[in-house]
């Protein structure tokens, strides 16, 4: 989390500094450290995208135990899906606030953004819970574990981005919103959308897909 | 309480691991016993240990790699002198059991630990350099990655005195390394290591692309660019994308052996071929990885050498894109024998052909940078020509190989093997040696020896041809890879021939380290006063050597190709001259990459041998430190204009005119 | 890659630059919750023609992705968001490689090496 990069002048040497066209020399320690996160998220989608190709490859290796269509739950999806997409939102709102220097508006945004994370990873624990109980745990088949690798990777995910909001919320209360804070804060917004995106990618094929 | 872990882990009944990893327990411990006697852990510690300066982490990752060259080597010459050794009705020294364990030692140490070690270190050192700036763009995140490697090479060998290494070759193919068949902790010690080396080489592979595309000198646009960090470039975004799906795909094998999960196994659904597919996807990009930093140090030497400007710097450019494209689109051929049909293999085997082409301009370009240019032998240079036969007679051999019809004779024979050292010796290895000479007076301030550089090459040249051509003939002649005992006693003079090679380039290596010594010794006389002992044509020779902990004072400003020629030629460019100075900030010591690859290691250990509470503890111990160190707000060092000046100045008048 | 100035001020952008940011984020909420819907509405009814139902799904699913990328995380086609969009370029290409040719390749073995005692099983 620490970039440490200390040399580089925080506003770069001119206004356009880090763009493609303009050789003005090192960006600012924002963009570089917003362009380092984003490459960072990039790598993270191809190690989910293996793990897709995963389970697109073992999803019928059901070895003889349940298919998805038995075990599925669109209700559950649904308000999942819901609950992430809004918390998606709440963050946005937050980062924003905090961008203009709104707290109160950034705590409560942040806290709704929890709350709404951690609701999401209670629905995919029950979930799971569920299907162990019933003999569909990720032991059970090929297919089993192709699901509960992926959907779980995703859900380890959300819950490391739930502790770093509650870091960051804590940092914030104690330091302020000084620079680095304020870039930390960006990084985590991204990361927070990010499993946003491959939550989208992940009911439509896993589920909306898996109960035809 | 630990686990698996008993007593009955050390080898007391088997000589040669005993022997091995007490060598290396000594060294280590030795190494620990100087240090303290001579009081230079303060030092150790403050320069090196916590350093997070680009130049301090190239040169430890290039130490790093020159250690395992010499594990990798002893593992080599090994199985070279049991293969010699085993034919017919001879058993040789090494039975199964040991020998499979030391070629999976050896590919894993040699690739992972070697190979991408030693070129991560050179980029490391040189790319900020040739750049223009002060340092990586994540410098902290830098010296992480560094120590996770470390961690990695350190579990690997641990293995040789605490339980064993995996016997599942360097790739680990199920369901040979599923916990059926590989109940030992083999697989864990190779996939835990290579899980947390893994990591260090992602968040290098992040800054390094964050580095080039978002921190140059003023006025270096991309095209202005050295090639060398162009090819950077294009293996650090290769980095980023083959990395994740090795983590993956070692996830679900460590997925599969410790939670009864079934990704890759025989029963219920599992599928092995899958593995073989994914791990390829990572493993074919990982040899262009290799490859494309040892292409950048090529293109640097031979232009230096040649007292010429690299030929064609558009078309090695497009190049070098070319192939970090491509390289992601040719896996299949590793496993063309596995079934998939012909239309599969076709494709395949076409892109593995198209992949040559790229790399044949970029052979053109340097012979005509060398043509009618002033050439100086120079062991680097020397490096560089051998390269260029050897590597052209390898990815020759590759492209034959890039036929289904072909590859189904020579698939895992000995033509292989010979075929993939052809290319990661005379083209890596060489790469990195060449380097090696080349930038060592720029890091340490003192220039190596010639005579026994030039013996280490003809050495490392002649042994490598002796070693290897023969296994070409014999994979012709049907060896396949991997033999402890060999049945057909005809292949027996070809086997002995290439023992001589191996010989001859343990005889390289060795000059190699007497270099050193001896440079080392004498490094009063070989003092690099200048900055500039090759005359060369990029930024990093017109810094001091050792260039201090800013690299420059005023970052230049750059006005084309070869940046320090032009300033040699023209003077510097306006806003580049050192008149004026501005006060800088570099970043403090941090012992958060040291501490966190402690952590790693305890962490790893007890996850191998299944200490279930040790694993947890270091974990949360890890998880405690990554918090810790981002909640205390990092200070940098402040330098100010006075300190520069002096600095630059005090440079100036020790130089001459 | 957000609203922030290039030149890395930490300041609020006053008035009307104000509004845009708070907008830009609840039309992303609106889109994705339109396509979203759309999504479930699709799979759990016959309004697509069975058959099409993957490929229709697939839309929905990039077109969200798209609305998060544009809306949330602020991918642009400005000057300074090239090299954001190179790199966004380069990722989706690896993963389309990773994913269709893991598919093709895994298929192809699936019908030439299928073990004998499958062969008896096959259902498909």
């Amino acid at each position: 989390m620490s970039t440490g990069v200390g040399f580089v002048p925080e506003h770069g040497i001119s206004a356009a500094a880090g763009d493609a066209r303009s050789a003005s020399g090192p960006a600012s320690i924002r963009i570089t450290v917003a362009y380092g996160f984003w490459i960072f998220l990039l790598s993270d989608i191809i190690m989910f995208s293996t793990l897709f190709a995963t389970y697109a490859v073992l999803k019928d290796a059901t070895a003889g135990g349940p298919v998805g269509k038995d075990l599925f739950d669109l209700k559950t999806v649904g308000v999942e899906t819901l609950c992430l997409l809004f918390s998606s939102y709440t963050c946005g709102i937050g980062l924003l606030s905090a961008e203009h220097g709104r707290l109160r508006a950034f705590y409560l945004c942040f806290a709704l953004t929890f709350l709404l994370g951690a609701a999401f990873l209670g629905l995919e624990i029950s979930e799971f819970a569920r299907m162990v109980s019933e003999g569909a745990g990720p032991s059970r088949s090929a297919f089993l574990s192709g699901f509960f690798s992926l959907v779980g990777l995703h859900g380890l995910h959300v819950t490391a981005g739930l502790v770093w909001l509650t870091f960051m919320v804590a940092q914030t209360a104690a330091q302020g919103l000084r620079d680095y804070v304020r870039r930390r804060l960006h990084c985590f917004s991204l990361f927070w959308h990010a499993l946003d995106i491959i939550w989208v990618a992940l009911f439509t094929l896993v589920y909306l897909m898996g109960v035809q | 309480m630990f686990g698996k872990l008993t007593w009955s882990a050390i080898p007391v009944d088997q000589p040669v691991p005993l022997a091995a990893g007490l060598f290396v327990a000594l060294v280590m411990l030795g190494t620990v016993l100087l240090v303290t006697l001579k009081g230079w852990w303060p030092y150790l510690w403050r320069e090196w240990l916590t350093s997070v300066d680009h130049k301090r982490i190239g040169i430890m990752y290039v130490l790093l790699a020159l250690l395992m060259l010499l594990r990798g080597f002893i593992d080599a010459l090994m199985m070279r002198t049991q293969q010699v050794m085993a034919i017919g009705a001879a058993q040789g020294y090494l039975p199964p059991e040991h020998y499979d364990q030391i070629f999976s030692a050896h590919g894993t140490i040699m690739i992972f630990f070697m190979a991408m070690t030693f070129m991560i270190g050179l980029m490391n050192f040189v790319v900020p350099l040739q750049l223009g700036v002060r340092d990586v763009a994540f410098p902290v995140l830098n010296a992480i990655s560094f120590w996770l490697t470390a961690s990695g090479a350190l579990l690997v060998n641990l293995s040789l005195l605490i339980g064993n290494f995996s016997r599942a070759t360097w790739l680990a193919f199920p369901p040979l390394s599923e916990l059926q068949f590989s109940p030992d902790v083999g697989v864990d010690y190779y996939l835990w290591a290579l899980q947390i080396s893994g990591i260090g080489t992602l968040l290098a592979g992040i800054n390094m692309v964050t580095t080039i595309l978002k921190l140059r000198a003023p006025g270096m646009s991309y095209m202005r660019m050295p090639v060398f960090c162009w090819t950077a470039l294009c293996s650090s975004m290769l980095i980023v994308a083959a990395f994740p799906v090795l983590t993956a795909t070692f996830g679900m094998l460590l997925l599969d052996r410790y939670a009864g999960m079934h990704f890759f196994t025989n029963q219920d659904g599992g599928n092995a071929m899958l593995y073989f597919n994914l791990i390829w996807i990572w493993g074919h990009p990982e040899v262009y990885i290799l490859i494309l930093p040892a292409f950048g140090v090529f293109s640097e030497v031979i232009a230096t050498f040649s007292s010429k400007m690299l030929f064609g710097y558009r078309s090695m450019v497009l190049a070098t894109l070319a192939i970090c494209v491509l390289s992601f689109m040719v896996w299949l051929h590793h496993f063309f024998t596995m079934g998939a049909g012909a239309d599969v293999n076709a494709f395949f085997g076409i892109m593995s052909m198209v992949i040559a082409i790229p790399t044949g301009v970029k052979v053109f370009n340097w012979l005509f940078t060398l043509f009618r240019g002033r050439v100086r032998f120079e062991v680097p240079l020397l490096w560089s020509l051998g390269f260029i036969v050897t590597f052209v007679i390898g990815g020759l051999t590759g492209v034959l190989l890039a036929v289904p019809p072909a590859d189904f004779v020579l698939h895992n024979s000995v033509f292989l093997v010979a075929h993939f050292h052809n290319v990661i010796i005379g083209g890596v290895v060489f790469g990195a040696m060449a380097g090696y000479n080349y930038w060592f007076p720029k890091a340490f301030g003192f220039c190596l020896e010639r005579r026994w550089g030039i013996a280490s090459f003809w050495c490392w040249l002649l042994g490598f041809y002796l070693a290897f051509m023969p296994l070409y003939l014999l994979g012709l002649l049907g060896m396949t890879r991997r033999l402890q005992h060999i049945p057909d006693p005809r292949w027996k003079l070809l086997l002995e021939v290439a023992e001589v090679g191996a010989l001859l380039i343990l005889c390289g290596i060795g000059s190699t380290v007497v270099q050193l010594i001896v440079s080392i010794r004498s490094r009063k006389e070989r003092r690099d006063r200048t900055g500039d002992p090759w005359d060369a044509r990029t930024l990093e020779w017109s810094t001091p050597s050792p260039p201090p902990e800013y690299n420059f004072a005023v970052l230049p400003r750059v006005r084309g190709i070869d940046a320090f020629w032009d300033l040699k030629q023209q003077g510097p460019a306006p806003g580049g001259e050192t008149a004026h100075y501005e006060p800088i900030e570099i970043p403090a010591n941090s012992p958060n990459g040291f501490v966190t690859a402690f952590f790693a290691v305890v962490t790893g250990f007890a996850l191998i041998w299944h200490i279930g509470w040790l694993a947890w503890l270091g974990l949360l111990c890890a998880l405690i430190v990554l918090f810790a160190f981002g909640w205390i707000p990092r200070h940098g060092r402040p330098i100010s204009a006075r300190e520069l000046e002096h600095a630059e100045h005090a440079r100036r008048v020790g130089s001459p005119a | 890659m957000s609203t922030m100035n290039e030149a890395g001020s930490n300041s609020a952008p006053s008035g009307p630059d104000r509004a845009p940011g708070y907008g830009v984020y609840a039309a992303g909420l609106g889109f994705a919750l339109l396509l979203t819907a759309a999504s479930f509405i699709v799979a759990k009814t016959h309004l697509l023609w069975p058959p099409g139902l993957p490929v229709g799904l697939a839309v929905l699913a990039i077109a969200q992705m798209g609305v998060h990328l544009v809306f949330f995380l602020q991918i642009g086609t400005g000057p300074d968001n090239t090299n954001n969009v190179i790199a966004l370029a380069f990722g989706v290409l690896i993963v389309t490689l990773i994913v269709s040719g893991s598919l093709w390749i895994m298929a192809h073995l699936h019908t030439n090496m299928t073990p004998a005692s499958a062969l008896l099983n096959m259902t498909h």
